[in-house]
């Protein structure tokens, strides 16, 4: 049951990456694509009514994480202390930044907003990349459960590495994203950015296999060990190849669907490179936080795999009906 | 300050006293604000509601009211969510023991937050804000009640978790850990039903004297005087209801329940440190922890112990009972917000009053001096919210979770987390929200200068007759 809730919650993490993984790296891109503040405007709009709904999903995956692994939960974001709430304050700045905007009619705020905007976006699209690559290469668990990993002991070369992939990655997914939904001059340099990026990804994919390769090498032996999980790199690959094919064809919609399916196929790989850890520890120590020891009780994973489908399902509706009706009329004229 | 626990205790003391400023308002204006939709949408005379019934002009002022006050609550609830992340993550970062601790119980009620409450509440405003030119009239006055639901039923959870802490119930405890029994249980909490009523209501009184406030102002200033008159109306008359209902039943009820499950945090909000029988009620009193006396009383004989137990001899448990390592922290802290959150709602109760008095006798609108009070009322109900989890907070201590893990335990071990690693955080939060709290009160100041729209905001229909309404129109 906590393999299931294991699943489970990569696949909340993963649709908030693919979700707000947009609207970060269309914020990253802010001052690249947005040359006037008039068209900065423009692209705040594009995404300006579902970015909230988006981030809701990180918040929702950390309530399922506190809920399925609390320990897992305590642990990790006791030991990467400063990273969290660095995070946490990024994420304060943009919010009310992309809030707030169009609060004031007034070229210095709206410039201000812009500013922290793209900063906050950027910063937040590196800072979730390292702690991916923290997690994936591990961390300096003790006996007790609980570790410390001071500010700059995060910035490892594997998760700057991570770190530059996420950025790059979101970037190029928000590039494909304004590309689809922004009009005029700016879609047209979303365009040339999402092509220009596309070779940075690519590279940066096959780069990164050796590098995770000799920091966790269940990576590669959990592959050869369960041969079937190959369909996720596999899915990177197809995502991959779909957002050159699409980019080249000029179906910005489909290059989108690709850059997803690319974003969905790195995530799963990393999930099932871990599992069966769900916080594993580094230099082979043996105390890794794993679905057996960092679960919660069986009564409440078992309740709770009632009460989240139901949830799930009714969000589902309110993301597709609030989706459609936000995206269908920018399209239509 | 040199222990890692007080640091963390002050850093979540600011950060969730600064965050709860924001749902509170964001918790009472959306049943206002559901409650002028419903009656923009309803009330039409064709429809069959006759209790809701109004005229085009008053629908019109009531869509408009809803458009102004969704204004400030977009602005609000930006606010809520942005400081509200912290709270959740701080289980982690600050108080990991405790999060691995009751993270097994606590964790469905916060999960069931984030995927019930948050993102029922995040879609709709999304979905209000773009406009009813965009949704129509059902999907818009359908989105503000769905807003409305989304807040409460975020209140909901967050009050199931804290009725957990503060009355344990439906675990079984293994090892240094604990484990959810019954799911039932936990929702089922006798403490959740009083603590949730008392809290939204304190939420509500703070939604209708805002509501009032920005009335006597408008009044006051001779501006949107319509719009003035119908949300003054509306919320003193609401005031009075809800500040009656504060104190009973659910007042009353959430006092039983401390009588009956913390008897130290009951003794610490009246003062008692000797167990009495027929015990006073003291309106005027300072407890003094050195000589276990409260000092300088004005008493009424026998009201306590008739209050708390409804028999004029029952006897009330006194400090004396309890080993002084279980009693509160700071006794005095518990005593006085207990004090001000009372005193301040009996205030709330008289000025609401006579307003509807005034308003009753047709002379609200003209008497400037209830208009003043009116005005300057509302910030004190957000002290006696806060002053309310005072109570609860500081009155639970020494306890994270009352009875089960002491605060003490309940921190993460300085060696992840040293005390001067919390203080640069600390000093991080307090810089950064001095900052937000100016900029929240600048855009409001401005949305409040601006003022509704004047245009009569056209009012919303269906079309024709709404056929699936009006079944005796064949």
């Amino acid at each position: 049951m906590a393999t299931a809730w294991f699943i489970l919650l990569a696949a909340m993490v993963t649709t908030y990456v693919v979700l707000d993984g947009f609207d970060l790296g269309a914020g990253a891109l802010h001052f690249l694509i947005g040359r006037d503040e008039r068209e900065r405007e423009a692209l705040t709009e594009t995404y300006g009514p579902v970015w909230n709904g988006n981030e809701v999903w990180l918040i929702a995956s950390g309530g399922v994480l506190f809920m399925a692994f609390p320990t897992a939960y305590s642990s990790a974001f006791s030991g990467l202390y400063f990273g969290l709430i660095l995070v946490l304050w990024l994420l304060i700045g943009r919010g009310l930044a992309l809030e707030l905007r169009h609060q004031l009619d007034n070229q210095m705020w709206r410039s201000a907003c812009d500013v922290i905007f793209w900063l906050s976006s950027a910063t937040l699209a590196f800072v979730l990349g390292v702690a991916l690559g923290n997690v994936v290469r591990g961390v300096p668990l003790r006996a007790d459960g609980f570790f410390h990993l001071p500010l700059f002991n995060l910035l490892n070369w594997y998760a700057l590495l991570v770190g530059v992939v996420g950025l790059v990655v979101l970037c190029a997914h928000g590039a494909n994203f304004l590309a689809l939904r922004a009009r005029g001059e700016p879609a047209a340099r979303a365009r040339r950015w999402a092509r220009r990026l596309w070779w940075v990804e690519a590279a940066l994919f096959v780069g990164m296999i050796g590098p995770t390769y000799a920091v966790r090498d269940e990576m590669l032996t959990n592959l050869s060990d369960h041969p079937w999980r190959i369909l996720f790199p596999l899915l990177a690959v197809t995502g991959l190849v779909a957002l050159l094919v699409y980019q080249r064809r000029a179906q910005p919609g489909r290059a989108f669907i690709g850059s997803s399916a690319f974003i969905v196929g790195l995530l799963t790989t990393m999930a099932a490179g871990i599992y069966p850890n769900v916080l594993p520890a580094h230099d082979d120590r043996p105390f890794s936080l794993t679905v057996d020891n960092a679960a919660a009780g069986d009564h409440a994973l078992r309740v709770a795999l009632y009460w989240w489908p139901v949830g799930i399902a009714l969000t589902v509706g309110y993301f597709v009906y609030a989706y459609r009706l936000f995206f269908r009329e920018r399209a239509s004229p | 300050v040199s222990s890692n626990v007080t640091v963390d205790r002050l850093q979540f003391t600011l950060t969730v006293t600064f965050h709860y400023l924001f749902p509170i308002l964001t918790m009472g204006l959306g049943l206002f604000i559901a409650w002028l939709k419903t009656v923009s949408y309803l009330g039409r005379e064709d429809r069959r509601f006759p209790l809701l019934r109004k005229t085009p002009a008053e629908r019109a002022v009531h869509e408009c009211s809803a458009r102004f006050w969704m204004k400030i609550f977009a602005v609000t609830f930006a606010f809520g969510v942005v400081t509200g992340i912290p709270l959740e993550f701080q289980f982690g970062t600050n108080w990991a023991r405790f999060s691995t601790f009751a993270g097994g119980v606590i964790g469905q009620t916060l999960a069931l937050e984030g995927v019930f409450a948050f993102f029922l509440e995040s879609a709709f405003l999304g979905i209000f804000l773009a406009g009813v030119k965009r949704v129509g009239p059902r999907v818009h006055w359908l989105s503000a009640l769905a807003v409305f639901a989304g807040s409460w039923l975020s209140g909901f959870f967050i009050i199931a978790t804290n009725a957990w802490m503060q009355h344990p119930v439906g675990y079984e405890r293994s090892g240094d850990k604990v484990h959810l029994r019954s799911f039932g249980d936990l929702l089922t909490n006798e403490w959740l039903g009083w603590q949730y009523l008392h809290n939204m209501g304190g939420a509500a009184i703070t939604g209708a004297f805002v509501l009032a406030a920005m009335g006597a102002f408008y009044l006051l200033t001779g501006r949107h005087t319509r719009f003035a008159k119908t949300s003054l109306s509306i919320g003193v008359v609401a005031a009075l209801v809800l500040c009656l209902l504060q104190i009973f039943p659910t007042g009353d009820g959430q006092a039983k329940n401390v009588a009956d499950h913390q008897p130290s945090t009951f003794a610490a909000m009246e003062g008692i440190f000797e167990s009495e029988k027929a015990a006073p009620l003291v309106i005027i009193g300072n407890p003094n922890t050195e000589t276990r006396k409260l000092e300088s009383t004005i008493a009424f004989p026998d009201v306590l112990s008739f209050l708390t137990y409804k028999r004029w001899n029952a006897k009330v448990r006194g400090l004396n009972t309890i080993p002084e390592r279980d009693w509160p922290s700071s006794v005095p802290l518990v005593y006085y917000s207990y004090r001000i959150m009372v005193g301040l709602g009996t205030i709330l109760l008289l000025i609401a009053g006579l307003s509807v008095f005034l308003l009753w006798r047709r002379k609200l609108f003209e008497s400037r001096k209830m208009l003043w009070a009116l005005m300057l009322s509302f910030p004190f109900t957000y002290i006696a919210n806060i002053a309310g989890w005072t109570v609860a907070e500081a009155g639970r201590q020494p306890w994270t979770v009352f009875g089960l893990q002491r605060t003490a335990d309940a921190a993460t071990p300085a060696s992840s987390v040293p005390a001067g690693t919390a203080i640069f955080t600390l000093l991080g939060f307090a810089g950064l929200y001095l900052l937000l709290g100016i900029l929240y009160l600048m855009l409001i100041v401005r949305i409040v200068n601006r003022g509704p729209d004047e245009e009569p905001a056209e009012v919303p229909t269906d079309g024709p007759e709404p056929t699936a309404t009006a079944p005796a129109a064949t």
